[in-house]
């Protein structure tokens, strides 16, 4: 039972490397086996899906028909990527609500000798995995670097609570399952209430205003909150709130310094793992100092990119929002 | 329909459909089960979404428009782009609408025609979907590079900084991936491309 059909998505091979290294360091001590399913394909994010159904539909059913085909003793297909995920599941569930979709989708699928029937694979995400079929008991068991004194925000973003259409979780907006997990690392769980709330997904890219406002919502609760480090559970979070965090800082006026870093990197550093093996010093806002409160030394950085202060582009009036966020931290400021 | 000479709506150029078939071809056209039909102008999913501060319309009162039938409108709206996809007015929405299901769609029939009235989120999934139907997998490098270049000059600068950072840190590569099976990949979806839902 701890054979799982693997899915690892674009971005654990590129952005998110670090939750790859973390992942192979976790499953190794949990026992677990991951069989990557052989020459997938991209699931196409969310810009796939929003230029086109029945293309983007089949690029997502091309993955579960090989995965359908590969088998290990039981049916489930694990991905740590959410939107890869969702859109696995939402797939699944879609061919199998409309017997149309369905339909075309295998008749695309048959042009490359494939074939998948909707409701054959269980899919789930990474943090489910963990919760409901390895348990917290067992989790708990492997600890031997309990990371007490660490505050961590748990973060999960949109895509894992919500639609959730297993059922997996304990509630859509406020859901406890990773502030348990962490807990059960020894980690000091802050209350998290914007946990589920959006990182700005492909915003940072095509829409950066949108975006920067809601990187900086979500880094300056984090602040406000008291935690070291913010732990996520999808690349695409990550990569939003650590490598945008300086063009949102440069945007407001404001300083923030939250590292963000993957739940299993976490749990590597938990499990006596060394902190370079579980990927961290390949987050752009450094955690060194969240690694000092559990007594880790960072690792040595590569080499340091160079860091702007001024900000970027043309000088425009500030807007609303870079007003209300530059008041906010001169009080804060103030109050130090 | 026949309406009275001198009491019918002014239609200021604009394409408009005097019953329920831009509803229902929108709702048929939408992967799943839409439900779009049940909305019952609630408004809890413009209440709950991240970004409809950023919408010209809100959800529910684009789904009104869809109902009235003012298909330039809709198309031209910028509510579907702005969707983030955080599915916090579905697990809310008392019908069960698949929300942002129903705006893939729009945004698909947007760009057939030729409706959108900013290139920047277009172009960027045109651009992913290049990569993803060359190589059969996402090429972070190519496409930020060549999405920033075309659509933000004037955020280079800050980008470089981050490439060299991610670059520093071994988080992209300068290379793409290419799956084994691109041939079977390219039949597929050319395959699925003659079979798109509107169509």
């Amino acid at each position: 039972m701890n054979d799982y059909i693997y899915y690892p998505g674009c971005s654990m091979e590129g952005s998110g490397i670090a939750y790859h290294e973390s992942l192979m360091v976790v499953k190794k001590v949990l026992g677990m086996q991951l069989h990557e399913i052989d020459d997938w394909n991209c699931c196409g994010a969310t810009e796939y899906l929003g230029t086109s159904t029945i293309p983007a539909y089949s690029l997502i059913a091309r993955n579960l028909a090989l995965a359908a085909q590969q088998t290990v003793g039981n049916k489930t297909v694990m991905a740590p990527c959410s939107a890869c995920y969702l859109n696995l599941v939402k797939a699944d569930h879609n061919m199998a609500e409309s017997k149309v979709l369905g339909g075309k989708v295998n008749e695309a699928l048959a042009a490359g000798g494939l074939h998948y029937d909707p409701g054959s694979l269980t899919i789930r995400h990474l943090l489910d995995v963990f919760i409901n079929d390895v348990g917290l008991d067992t989790i708990k068991s492997k600890v031997t670097h309990p990371l007490t004194g660490m505050r961590v925000a748990p973060y999960l973003g949109c895509m894992v609570p919500r639609p959730d259409y297993g059922h997996q979780f304990s509630d859509y907006e406020q859901p406890t399952e990773l502030d348990d997990l962490l807990r059960a690392l020894g980690a000091d769980v802050i209350d998290y209430p914007l946990k589920t709330e959006c990182c700005g997904g492909h915003m940072a890219q095509i829409g950066p205003e949108t975006a920067y406002e809601m990187i900086r919502r979500l880094v300056s609760t984090a602040e406000n909150r008291q935690a070291d480090i913010m732990v996520t559970v999808c690349p695409m979070c990550q990569m939003n709130l650590d490598a945008y965090q300086p063009e949102t800082n440069s945007f407001f006026g404001t300083n923030y310094q939250m590292p963000i870093v993957f739940f299993t990197q976490l749990m590597g550093l938990a499990f006596g793992a060394d902190a370079k093996e579980v990927g961290f010093g390949r987050e752009l806002v450094s955690a060194k100092k969240a690694l000092a409160r559990i007594g880790v030394a960072a690792p040595a950085p590569a080499a340091s990119a160079p860091r702007s202060k001024k900000p970027q582009g043309l000088p425009m009036p500030a807007s609303k929002f870079q007003k209300k966020a530059a008041a906010e931290m001169a009080i804060k400021e103030g109050s130090k | 329909m026949t309406v009275p000479e001198g009491m019918d709506r002014p239609k200021a150029g604009l394409r408009q459909r005097e019953n329920l078939a831009l509803l229902h071809e929108v709702s048929l056209a939408t992967a799943g089960v839409s439900h779009v039909e049940m909305c019952i102008q609630c408004g809890t999913c413009g209440g709950s979404c991240p970004s409809a501060a950023d919408m010209d319309h809100t959800p529910r009162k684009l789904f009104a428009m869809l109902r009235a039938g003012m298909e330039d409108e809709v198309l031209r709206s910028n509510t579907p782009w702005m969707c983030v996809s955080c599915y916090h007015c579905v697990v809310r929405c008392p019908q069960q609408i698949h929300i942002p299901d129903v705006m893939y769609m729009l945004k698909s029939k947007a760009i057939a025609a030729k409706l959108c009235q900013d290139s920047t989120a277009p172009d960027f999934s045109k651009t992913f979907i290049g990569m993803v139907e060359t190589f059969g997998r996402s090429f972070e490098v190519g496409l930020a590079g060549w999405h920033y270049v075309t659509h933000y000059p004037l955020r280079l600068p800050a980008m470089a900084v981050m490439g060299f950072g991610l670059f520093t840190k071994s988080r992209m590569s300068i290379l793409p991936k290419r799956i084994k099976g691109m041939d079977q990949l390219k039949a597929i979806l050319d395959k699925a491309k003659t079979l798109e839902m509107s169509e």
